[in-house]
């Protein structure tokens, strides 16, 4: 978490939906909150949003009281600094996209605000769409439109509820980095929440797993992904490690690239990927063979070196979940109790990681 | 033709919309958004004038307008003349009988209005005021308009409850409706046609006129 942190939100309700979270962020963070349908993901965003009022506790966003039942605060919704995009975003059909976010301009002067608006439909590529009404928009332009109109305002938090889960798989990923390029030239944090793992891994910089409206763990994305003692994500999303890259080089005649990481470099395919990129990278538990020794005559490109920082055993699969320092990164292993055995696996051995390059997913 | 009989049912349809739809536009609202006891009591007293026999609901409201009842010796104290038998009174009992006429259709058009979209009003920083003149009137403007129509069209035609409370007093109280009927009953067969055509004109162009209005503003909301 940033140092200076941008909003604290402790709240708890027992009716009618359960909630009892506890979520910090500082400026650019991006804190996803995932977990299943009904987990009160969406209560815990209309909350903070002040659209809920069920909830009990206190969010201070820049110095700022929202609620604080205790002293009997409870800012409306329009009178938070926020910028809140909704599932299916809750558009106005009845006006073009740039009177959409020029209507979240009021704290311009009138006759800034038509600038303004289009400098922002132009920040999400929707420049030549300004008079166009948002039926007339497809799925990922309305999304679009709806961040636009979410950042008029300049909000000190942006939440967004299940930002993609209205679009088609292509769009979506387009948008994700959209959104990350977006969030660099904004100072606010962005509170994500989804159901869909892949948006934590893409974008996340932390993340708070959400079970009932109860929190199941919360972290740093690495530092969560990597705890051999989660079976609940194992479970939800797969078990695997998440860190972030940069693209260090591309070699184009063997249609491979390197990725460096602070515990060393991965090659992986190619695909469309471009030196001086940062990519998020997700090595699967599974897909990761421990050795004691080089082996040799293999097809294999990575070997990590590294040292065994954590043991935990699923009794109910008979799977031993190994924690792998390398650097300061973690990665996770899923081996049988019986390599555990061979191998003498302890806490503090040095062991090497083989990964398939093309087991590894690049983001 | 008799123009002081039409005047006064345009006077009384300009009253009751003027006076009537600012007060429907809040309650409708209020209906649509609000939930609070006796809520359900309050949706059916709007609906009674709906089911209710015209003479009957002019029966009690001529009572309720009668020198012994509070309202009629209020208004007696205040105005120096009767509730009953006047244009005041008339238009009084114009109003409740137009309540379901107005207040229904613009209850349907705000609960049309998507709650996703009133949020996000809200978190565009837009106070209760803007939002409801910016986004909620624009968007139950269709309503708005259907209830503006049905108003009109229902006071230019009201019978039986002007009958019961209104009299027939030329210039105060005899509306064309009642003008037409008089004339029927006088055998000025001529008269009361022209009226009557005078009656379908007006409501064939306020239905043309809103049709208009209702299309332009359904474009721009497209």
């Amino acid at each position: 978490m940033s140092d200076a942190v941008s909003i604290d939100v402790r709240v708890r309700a027992d009716a009618p939906i359960p909630l009892d979270v506890a979520l910090a962020a500082g400026p650019r963070d991006v804190a996803a909150v995932f977990g299943p349908s009904g987990a009160g993901k969406t209560t815990l965003l209309r909350t903070i949003a002040g659209l809920h009022r069920q909830a009990t506790g206190r969010i201070v966003c820049r110095g700022v009281t929202w609620l604080d039942t205790d002293r009997g605060v409870c800012l409306p919704p329009h009178e938070r600094r926020l910028g809140f995009v909704a599932q299916d975003y809750g558009l106005f059909p009845h006006l073009d996209a740039l009177h959409h976010v020029a209507i979240a301009l009021g704290h311009l002067p009138r006759d800034q605000r038509r600038a303004e608006a289009a400098r922002l439909l132009a920040l999400v590529h929707l420049e030549s769409s300004a008079s166009r009404r948002p039926a007339s928009l497809s799925g990922g332009e309305q999304q679009r439109l709806a961040i636009a109109r979410a950042i008029a305002r300049n909000p000190h938090v942006l939440l967004l509820d299940e930002p993609f889960a209205a679009v088609d798989r292509a769009t979506r990923r387009a948008l994700q980095d959209e959104l990350d390029a977006l969030r660099h030239r904004l100072d606010m944090p962005i509170v994500l929440v989804t159901h869909d793992f892949e948006d934590v891994i893409r974008l996340a910089s932390h993340v708070t797993l959400l079970e009932r409206g109860h929190v199941v763990a919360a972290g740093a994305v690495g530092e969560i992904t990597s705890r051999v003692d989660l079976p609940w994500l194992a479970a939800a999303a797969g078990r695997g490690s998440v860190f972030t890259a940069s693209v260090d080089r591309v070699d184009e005649r063997r249609k491979l690239a390197d990725l460096r990481f602070d515990g060393g470099t991965l090659i992986v395919p190619a695909g469309s990927l471009t030196s001086g990129r940062y990519v998020r990278v997700r090595v699967p538990a599974r897909e990761i063979i421990l050795a004691t020794s080089r082996p040799e005559g293999l097809s294999l490109h990575n070997i990590l070196e590294g040292r065994v920082s954590g043991l935990e055993s699923d009794e109910r699969s008979g799977v031993v979940i190994v924690q792998i320092a390398v650097g300061e990164t973690h990665l996770l292993a899923e081996v049988t109790g019986d390599a555990v055995d061979r191998l003498a696996i302890a806490i503090g051995r040095p062991i090497l990681a083989l990964i398939k390059s093309v087991a590894i997913e690049v983001g | 033709m008799d123009w002081t009989a039409l005047g006064v049912s345009l006077r009384l349809a300009a009253g009751t919309l003027a006076i009537l739809l600012p007060l429907a536009i809040a309650l409708g609202r209020v209906l649509a958004y609000r939930r609070f006891r006796g809520r359900s009591i309050l949706e059916a007293v709007v609906a009674l004038p709906l089911v209710l026999p015209p003479t009957v609901l002019g029966f009690y409201l001529l009572i309720s307008f009668g020198a012994r009842s509070v309202v009629g010796q209020a208004f007696a104290a205040i105005a120096g003349h009767s509730l009953a038998f006047s244009f005041q009174g008339l238009l009084l009992a114009s109003l409740i009988a137009n309540l379901p006429f107005t207040v229904q259709p613009i209850q349907r058009a705000f609960e049309a209005i998507p709650t996703n979209v009133r949020d996000a009003a809200a978190c565009c920083g837009l106070t209760p005021w803007r939002a409801f003149r910016a986004i909620e009137l624009p968007l139950a403007w269709p309503g708005l308009v259907t209830a503006a129509v049905l108003a009109f069209a229902h006071t230019l035609g009201e019978f039986g409850v002007v009958l019961m409370i209104g009299g027939s007093l030329p210039g105060q109280t005899r509306t064309i409706s009642i003008a037409i009927y008089d004339r029927l009953q006088a055998f000025d067969e001529h008269a009361a046609g022209v009226m009557a055509a005078t009656l379908l004109a007006i409501a064939l162009g306020a239905l043309v006129i809103t049709q208009t209005l209702a299309r332009r503003v359904g474009r721009s909301s497209e």
